[in-house]
């Protein structure tokens, strides 16, 4: 036996030997629980006991029609995504544009402005709790400094302040990426566009809108689904600054479906729930491709 | 710069200024937060909710020992490269194993398992993560470094793969050809040849996946209880868990988990960039 198996093995094509480390890694850890997601949105099961009980769409209902926390926490992500949409994503095309122009040491600023993208939520979010902290955080201490003491809040346990204060952490986080992903977009647009548009006296806003926009339009659609993928998902940032609270003012739907499965032992129902955010997901990058189409048909 | 001598030079040059004044304000906001995380892990907790300045008036560095050691964050650190040295290399390993075959070699069923890799790449599950807990309570890999392991092996494989594949596919075979003449079997062709001249590829793979490995949250936070196997992000939260009012400690933990990936990313950075542009022009 033992000696026979090299020369069957010999007669497999080295094609499969060399793929199967890797199919085995997919079907067992992206398949395999794909798979299981979609079956468990159908059982109610605690993750402990064998017993699994077929509870047909009950869940999806439960959450589409009745879980308020979670319709909430999904319109904490959408407000964080929308912000960073607008203020994120448009000072990073204004950064991006100025630093194309050619600008002298415009390297350094792309180093500089990447690094926060390169720290982790936790670390960015335990950083940031000190800052917005109410008792000894150094935004209180600059207010009063400049005699505006009486804005000093704890900013990230107010519930009015909370969400806006993590979407603002989220952005000093991410900005860089959009940055960078616009300015190698820019850069692939050619110099003589802009030299014969300079020559025939277009203004500098004709030159935008004319020149640098239509040709960005794939560049912007990549960063606006980047933007909507990464910041619906958004978890590390909340657990090290306000971990959900207060109340469920900073629930996010990752945290929501991680509450569910750790803290309730309801594997099935955060089965349901990561079943029904994929959905969305889909739905909203897929939109978004379509209306770049549009725009650029038009 | 064409336009030297005339108003055009003294235009730009004032445009020159006020775009830097704009870049150099957004940097401050950037680098701020950093160089007071910094600064704040050589205070003392006597003086560091009272000395507001950014420079701290004297440095305890000992505060650096304390964390290393009782605040476990030499065993946070150990286990974090441990991981990270673990996953680049089996991702490597793995991910060029299957582009070669995917590039060069024929098969059966080439062209529908390399699809449903593209696949994979391109839907990306939220909340797997659930099922993946269950799978490795099935493997008896709940709290294991092995279990920690092989999921985020996975989820930079599609990716990994695809960029070699493209990669070997601008690969003249020529090289190859003549190794074979000479006896070189595949296993050694991938080995002595294909792989050193992937190295740029294997550069940009490795610079994102570290970054990945090293950031990675949830899955630490799912998988491992035992504080011996945490990596330091979990080490990070169960530390401001147990000592929320020890800032100066908190801030030298952070400046630990943070100060390797600058390196890293500051020696790597124009492959960041590269791969930034190259994803940009693939669309």
């Amino acid at each position: 036996m033992i000696l026979k198996l090299p020369v069957s093995l010999k007669k497999i094509k080295p094609g499969y030997i060399f793929v199967l480390p890797a199919v085995i890694m997919l079907a067992l850890f992206y398949i395999y629980p794909f798979l299981k997601v979609l079956q468990l949105g159908f059982y109610e099961w605690d993750g402990i006991s064998t017993k699994t009980v077929f509870v047909g769409l009950s869940q999806f209902q439960d959450i589409i029609f009745s879980d308020r926390v979670w319709w909430q926490s999904m319109w904490h992500a959408a407000y964080i995504t929308i912000l960073a949409l607008v203020f994120q994503n448009g000072l990073a095309l204004l950064l991006a544009m100025l630093v194309d122009r050619g600008l002298k040491y415009g390297n350094i600023y792309r180093v500089i402005f990447f690094l926060p993208p390169v720290l982790s939520g936790i670390v960015v979010g335990l950083i940031w709790n000190w800052i917005f902290n109410g008792n000894y955080g150094l935004l209180n201490h600059w207010l009063s400094n400049i005699g505006l003491g009486n804005l000093s809040r704890s900013w990230l346990s107010d519930p009015k302040t909370a969400l806006t204060c993590v979407a603002i952490i989220h952005m000093w986080k991410g900005f860089g990426w959009a940055f960078l992903i616009l300015l190698a977009g820019l850069q692939n647009i050619p110099r003589t566009l802009y030299e014969a548009a300079r020559i025939d006296g277009a203004s500098a806003w004709d030159v935008f809108r004319k020149v640098t926009v239509p040709l960005m339009i794939p560049v912007f659609v990549l960063v606006m689904v980047l933007t909507v993928l990464g910041t619906m998902q958004i978890y590390d940032i909340i657990v090290s600054t306000t971990n959900g609270g207060p109340g469920y003012h900073t629930e996010v739907p990752v945290s929501r479906i991680i509450a569910r499965m750790l803290y309730s032992s309801q594997f099935g129902y955060a089965c349901a729930m990561s079943l029904v955010f994929g959905v969305v997901l889909v739905i909203l990058s897929v939109a978004q491709m379509k209306i770049s189409q549009r725009l650029k048909q038009t | 710069m064409q336009f030297k001598y005339n108003k055009y030079a003294v235009k730009d040059l004032l445009k020159g200024f006020g775009s830097h004044a704009v870049l150099i304000l957004v940097s401050i906001t950037c680098l701020f937060p950093l160089a007071w995380m910094f600064c704040s892990s050589f205070k003392t907790q006597q003086t560091i909710f009272r000395d507001m300045s950014l420079i701290p008036k004297e440095f305890h560095w000992e505060n650096f020992a304390i964390a290393w050691t009782r605040g476990g964050f030499g065993v946070y650190f150990l286990n974090s490269v441990f991981y990270t040295v673990a996953v680049i290399s089996g991702l490597i390993v793995i991910a060029s194993l299957a582009a070669y075959a995917f590039s060069r070699l024929e098969f059966r069923g080439k062209g529908i398992i390399y699809s449903t890799f593209l696949a994979a790449m391109m839907i990306p599950i939220p909340g797997a993560f659930v099922a993946l807990y269950i799978l490795l309570i099935k493997l008896g890999l709940v709290n294991t470094r092995l279990g920690y392991i092989l999921p985020q092996i996975s989820i930079g494989l599609s990716l990994a793969i695809y960029i070699l594949k493209t990669f070997f596919d601008e690969i003249p075979k020529e090289i190859e050809d003549a190794a074979m003449v000479d006896g070189c079997s595949t296993i050694g062709i991938w080995w002595h040849i294909v792989l050193p001249l992937a190295k740029p590829a294997i550069a940009v793979i490795a610079i994102f996946n570290t970054l990945a490995v090293w950031n990675e949250y949830i899955l630490a936070m799912i998988i491992l209880q035992d504080k011996a196997k945490m990596p330091l992000q979990r080490g990070l939260m169960i530390f401001q868990g147990a000592h929320f009012t020890e800032y100066s400690l908190l801030m030298a933990g952070i400046t630990i988990t943070v100060i390797p990936i600058i390196i890293v990313y500051l020696f790597m950075q124009r492959y960041i960039i590269q791969g930034i542009a190259a994803g940009v022009a693939k669309g």
